[in-house]
């Protein structure tokens, strides 16, 4: 029994209920069980007259209406808790935030809060009444057959513990063993879907043929192996088929004989008879689906670990371990211990109760910041200084990874300093309630994520920005032309993760986002033309220009026509500044791109 | 699909269970005597106890005994063999349906640019075989065994009684398992479009985190998922009742049948051993057939499966084999690209719209432009696993059209998009490009893809791909680039997917790239154009037209794509 479970199950009021009314309807099924072998065994040796059939009927459809009900209160049971789990599991993936989600382990999330949790149903449904009736029931006609007949009562008593005892011994000793043979199993399984998956390379070289023998061996040599192994695991189950069913001719034969004897009437007999089975198919239930409820606690076991990593501690340290920035770079800093607290949304906490920034355009003042990634040496930013004023646009350039994402993550409060502080508006970011904060921002990450959504939710994203204002926005971010041409305009549904507009289509929506918060005052962007064509990228440096209008804003760029747009231009590499510009001077085309040759202002001049 | 290989792989592809016949009846064998075993132990220990309680002879009653025992053992001994042969046929079919899927997918086009998700699938699917047989048609099997051979018991106690049974176990063996295929195929029907929104709202919420912590919008967005997650439990509830619905009229019908065989029996006169006989048999006769409803939900799902194998199947390759090949070309080859239309898509615009190129022995031609421009379409094109529209392509002044696709890409070949690393080891990942390569061959194609130092490091035997050891993008480009090497063709195509590396990588490996095809017959394709002064074409494709054509010196001369690109360049790396 999971320990975890059932202490979320007792706790849960719906579920608690639920699993009650599946676990005692379970229960009561298995007992009616006897009442029906009572009145059958009566009918069938003329100890009770045929019109007892009528009563016999009426404990058949007791058992059903039971066994209906438990599965109906089962399922609850099952659906309750998923919705309970997935929603802690929900809860838990928001207040992680986005610089504690690696990519990889956002996809194992993902599978987890989806289908992951369906493997809990076997457990829920089959094995936990499955459990209870195995409990209750062999008892029960333990006692009705020591109360009928002794001998029959001994050697069911005697047989009955083999099938626990040699199902934990042999399972025990083929555990091991078919453990492996399953991981071989998956690893054939594992073969086949990387032949497949390498299939273009294959046919590159013209070995896409010769790998179809190769799969064939495989297959076969698999095959020869599991099978050994199956005929050792699968003794298994001879030996308690084989303890049930002799337990029954070692019953039914003494019975018989007594019976010639005169010694026991035929009422008990039959009764023995029929009760004798019964005793042992509810622990072979137990063991039948004791395999897919492993599943279960597999699932519920990840599950648990991910949640008490939330409520373990009371401080949302982030786990060096678990941490990450989204983007670029794999993890996330470790925020200084001291300045972490109990509440806040994120890995950036506050220790006062949160102030808030003076208003207006504000001023941005790094002091001294160094970042610093868990499990690596280099710090993402390294005693970085830097002002941007009120109002002033600023360019960041250099090579991917030299830590610009890492500034605007800063500036987010999606990570926050090891060293020194970040000032907006001349109050410490980390004292500012991160939420209001945020609302003056508007950001465009550098691969946005869309949402499966309608494209006017996706442009107001946590807004409740009008018809009309949706409609300007994208208008300005020049989206409006393609959202026009959409099957259903700005209602029209984007595939998930945004997968039936294109790159640069997805990039506007993105900027019309920002462009819906006409009160934002700083405005931050993480490579906004990056994989477009020239078209496109026309457009967005338009659109962008007239955004940056009277805002802060910090744009990380990559191209001329982006860079051409701010008033200074900021070269990062490996985590420190190391020029910073005005934009402004005028230049001749350079020859060609030497490494390290020229500022970059020099040749940031539009040439189309 | 023409080649006679092709034929037989269709052919094996459409029948799972050719070479596993008489495996799956011996399996078929040993499931129903079980069946029948645990039958004849009830029926026998029945008789033995009304018939002793009739105190007749011992000798009487000695047949019985001796029934009793031997049903009794002979059960788990059948029940073993049915275990171990079924397994064996299951594996047998799976691999038979994988190797069949396999050689439907050579040819390229079935799965042609679908995701890795769609691949796993369709890899899961195939296990759906192993289901049919042992989770539906050995059960469905040994419960029709059982069933007949109750049903044909009582017709010689009893036919009114037999008739009841008949009518019984047809109930909960026919009529239920149906009922559940549909049901389950119709709640399938609707429990995907939930889970696939509920997935969708879990997605949102991880891989856009930034973005709606960036809007305050998390709080929503975890309405949203919450809201998903009810409407599914909600589905979920009524589908659990819809399946408990099925086992409750399971348990009804067997404990009425009974009732009533008991009833008929009695008012018939029939003896008391009889009788007995009777109800404990058709007791007992139940328990093969009453799991089968829930094979028949499985079954739905199983279906659903080979439906989708079979679409795959069915979907004609990208490039047709000729009818009679042209012989295949020889010498050194001059590929000509002559006004190439290529169409992914009927409702969309052409993908590659006129493009000409020539390749000359020798001659080394890079393709620059923004990624969905068409370059990798044109490589694919080039390679044969990607038909053409319009124009052609002539190999040695014979059209590509009347070649066969293998010998088109025995020739033209090279760094394809998305080079893939097996779970193997170095050595296995390499020598697939060359597998008569000797030691001292594999060891200098890696040394001119400048991976000699990583392959000391790493060793020859390591373990690669998804268990083994990680290797980073540029590292499997240059191994995709040794593989290249190593199988030297005619004309080498290199697709060089520069958006994955960082600008520094990528700038060692396109330096790397032209050093090493000097004098060979090369297309290139590329996102850095850091060195391409020396290359002796430059193509520029947007949006599936040639905007540009040239030298690097003219091309940077020129207002345009190029040229903003190369300004971009220099800015970044400088």
């Amino acid at each position: 029994m999971h320990k975890d479970l059932l202490r979320l199950a007792r706790a849960e009021l719906t579920v608690r209920g639920h699993l009650l009314t599946c676990v005692v309807a379970a229960v009561l099924a298995g007992l009616l069980v006897l009442a029906q072998a009572e009145l059958l065994s009566g009918v069938l040796s003329g100890g009770l007259a045929t019109s007892a059939l009528l009563p016999l009927a009426a404990v058949v459809m007791a058992r059903a209406l039971l066994g209906g009900l438990q599965g109906v209160a089962a399922g609850r049971t099952a659906s309750a808790l998923k919705s309970v789990l997935r929603r802690g599991l929900l809860a838990r993936l928001r207040d992680l935030g986005p610089a504690r989600l690696t990519a990889h382990r956002s996809g194992e999330l993902v599978t987890l809060a989806g289908r992951g949790l369906d493997a809990l149903d076997p457990y829920v449904t089959g094995y936990l009444p499955a459990v209870a009736v195995a409990g209750v029931v062999p008892l029960a006609v333990l006692v009705r057959l020591f109360a009928a007949d002794l001998g029959t009562a001994v050697i069911v008593l005697l047989t009955l513990p083999l099938i626990p005892v040699f199902g934990a011994l042999v399972g025990w000793q083929t555990k091991m063993v078919t453990e492996r043979q399953w991981r071989a199993l998956s690893r054939l399984g594992g073969h086949f879907l990387d032949v497949v998956r390498g299939l273009p390379t294959l046919r590159a070289f013209g070995r896409a043929r010769y790998q179809a023998t190769v799969i064939e061996q495989v297959a076969g040599a698999h095959r020869a192996a599991t099978m050994r192994t199956l005929r050792v695991a699968f003794l298994s189950s001879l030996v308690l088929e084989l303890v049930a069913s002799l337990s029954l001719a070692l019953v039914a034969v003494p019975v018989g004989l007594r019976l010639l004897s005169g010694s026991l009437d035929l009422r008990t007999a039959l009764l023995v008879l029929l009760l004798a089975p019964e005793a042992y198919i509810p622990l072979r239930a137990v063991g039948t689906r004791f395999h897919a409820a492993m599943e279960g606690v597999a699932a519920a076991d990840q599950t648990f670990a991910v949640l008490d990593d939330a409520t373990s501690g009371d401080a949302p340290v982030p786990d060096p371990e678990k941490t990450a920035e989204t983007g670029t770079s794999g993890d996330a800093p470790v925020p200084d211990a001291e300045k972490t607290a109990e509440t806040g949304h994120g890995p950036v906490a506050a220790l006062s109760p949160p102030a808030e920034a003076g208003a207006g355009v504000p001023e941005i003042r790094l002091e001294n910041v160094t970042v610093r990634y868990p499990g690596r040496e280099d710090a993402a930013l390294d005693d970085v200084s830097l002002v941007v004023a009120a109002g002033e646009r600023v360019a960041l350039v250099g090579e991917s990874g030299a830590g610009k994402s890492t500034l605007l993550h800063l500036l987010l409060g999606f990570v926050s300093p090891s060293e020194g502080r970040v000032l907006v508006g001349g109050t410490d970011l980390r004292t500012l309630d991160l939420d209001l904060w945020r609302r003056r921002l508007a950001f465009v990450p550098q691969r946005p994520h869309l949402f499966a959504t309608s494209v006017a939710a996706n442009i107001r994203l946590g807004s409740d920005a009008t018809p009309e204002a949706v409609r300007a926005a994208a208008g300005a971010a020049r989206a409006a032309e393609f959202v026009r041409d959409l099957p259903e305009g700005y209602e029209t549904v984007v595939g998930e993760r945004g997968a039936n507009l294109s790159a640069g289509q997805r990039q506007r929506v993105a900027l019309a986002r920002a462009f819906c918060r006409p009160d934002a005052e700083l405005l931050l962007l993480d490579e906004p033309t990056a994989r477009l064509d020239g078209r496109s990228e026309a457009a967005i440096v338009d659109a962008t220009r007239a955004l940056a209008e009277g805002r802060t804003a910090v744009i990380v760029a990559h191209r001329p026509a982006m860079i051409e747009l701010a008033d200074r231009v900021i070269r990062v590499d490996a985590g420190r500044i190391v020029s910073d510009r005005p934009a402004s001077r005028p230049a001749p085309l350079p020859p060609a791109p030497v490494p390290g040759a020229g500022a970059p202002d020099a040749w940031a001049e539009r040439t189309r | 699909m023409s080649t006679p290989q092709g034929r037989i792989a269709r052919a094996r592809a459409g029948r799972p269970l050719p070479r596993t016949g008489g495996r799956l009846v011996a399996a078929m064998a040993a499931g129903a005597a079980a069946e029948l075993a645990g039958l004849g132990l009830i029926a026998a220990a029945a008789w033995l106890i009304t018939r002793a309680a009739e105190q007749p002879p011992l000798a009487a009653l000695s047949v019985a005994i001796v029934a009793v025992r031997a049903f009794a053992t002979s059960r788990g001994l059948f029940r073993y063999g049915e275990r171990l042969a079924g397994h064996d046929v299951a594996l047998r079919a799976q691999a038979t349906t994988r190797e069949g899927m396999y050689e439907a997918l050579i040819p390229a086009g079935p799965l042609g640019h679908r995701g890795a998700d769609l691949l796993s699938r369709m890899v899961d699917d195939t296990d759906a075989v192993q289901d049919l047989l042992v989770r539906c048609l050995l059960p469905a099997v040994a419960a029709a065994v059982t069933a007949a051979a109750a049903v044909t018991l009582g017709a010689f106690l009893l036919p009114a009684a037999a008739l009841v049974l008949l009518a019984g176990l047809l109930v909960a063996g026919l009529a239920l398992p149906a009922v559940a295929t549909t049901a389950a195929r119709r709640w399938s029907a609707r429990l995907a479009p939930a889970r696939a929104d509920l997935a969708a709202r879990v997605a949102d919420l991880v891989h856009g985190a930034a973005d709606l912590a960036a809007y305050g919008a998390g709080e929503r967005a975890l309405d949203a998922a919450a809201e998903a997650d009810a409407r599914l439990a909600a589905l979920e509830r009524r589908q659990a009742r819809a399946n408990a619905a099925a086992l409750a009229l399971g348990t009804l019908v067997q404990g009425l049948t009974v009732a009533a065989i008991v009833l008929v029996a009695q008012r018939a006169g029939t003896g008391q051993v009889a009788t007995a006989v009777l109800a404990l048999t058709a007791l007992v006769s139940f328990e093969p057939v009453l799991p089968l409803a829930a094979a028949g939900e499985r079954l739905a799902g199983v279906m659903a499966a080979l439906r989708r194998l079979r679409e795959i199947r069915a979907t004609p390759p990208a490039v047709a084999e000729p009818a009679a090949p042209a012989a295949p070309p020889a010498g050194p080859l001059t590929v000509r690209v002559d006004d190439l239309v290529v169409r992914h898509d009927p409702a969309r615009p052409p993908a590659l719209d006129g493009v000409s190129l020539t390749l000359t022995p020798g001659r080394r031609v890079a393709v620059v432009g923004p990624s969905g421009a068409g370059k990798s379409t044109l490589l694919s094109a080039l390679m044969r696993t990607t038909g053409f529209e319009s124009g052609d392509i002539l190999v040695n002044d014979v059209s590509a059209r009347d070649l066969s696709p293998d010998d088109v890409r025995a020739r033209i070949t090279g760094l394809t998009q998305d080079p893939y690393v097996f779970q193997a080891s170095l050595r296995d990942n390499l020598r697939l490009a060359g597998p008569e390569a000797g030691e001292e061959e594999l060891a200098d194609a890696l040394r001119r893809a400048r991976l000699d130092a990583w392959a000391g490091r790493t060793g020859w035997d390591t373990p690669l791909g998804e268990d083994g050891r990680t290797v980073s993008g540029g590292q499997l480009q240059r191994l995709a680039l040794a593989r290249a090497l190593l199988y030297d063709p005619e004309v080498l195509l290199l697709d060089e997917p520069a958006e994955s590396l960082d600008g520094t990588t990528a700038d060692a490996l396109m330096a790397d790239l032209l050093d090493v095809t000097h004098g060979r017959t090369t297309l290139l394709v590329t996102h850095r154009l850091h060195g391409l002064e020396g290359v002796d074409e430059i193509i520029v494709l947007e949006g599936g037209k040639v905007t540009q054509r040239g030298h690097h010196d003219e091309l940077v001369a020129a207002p345009g794509y190029y040229r903003d690109l190369w300004e971009s360049e220099a800015l970044t790396t400088a």
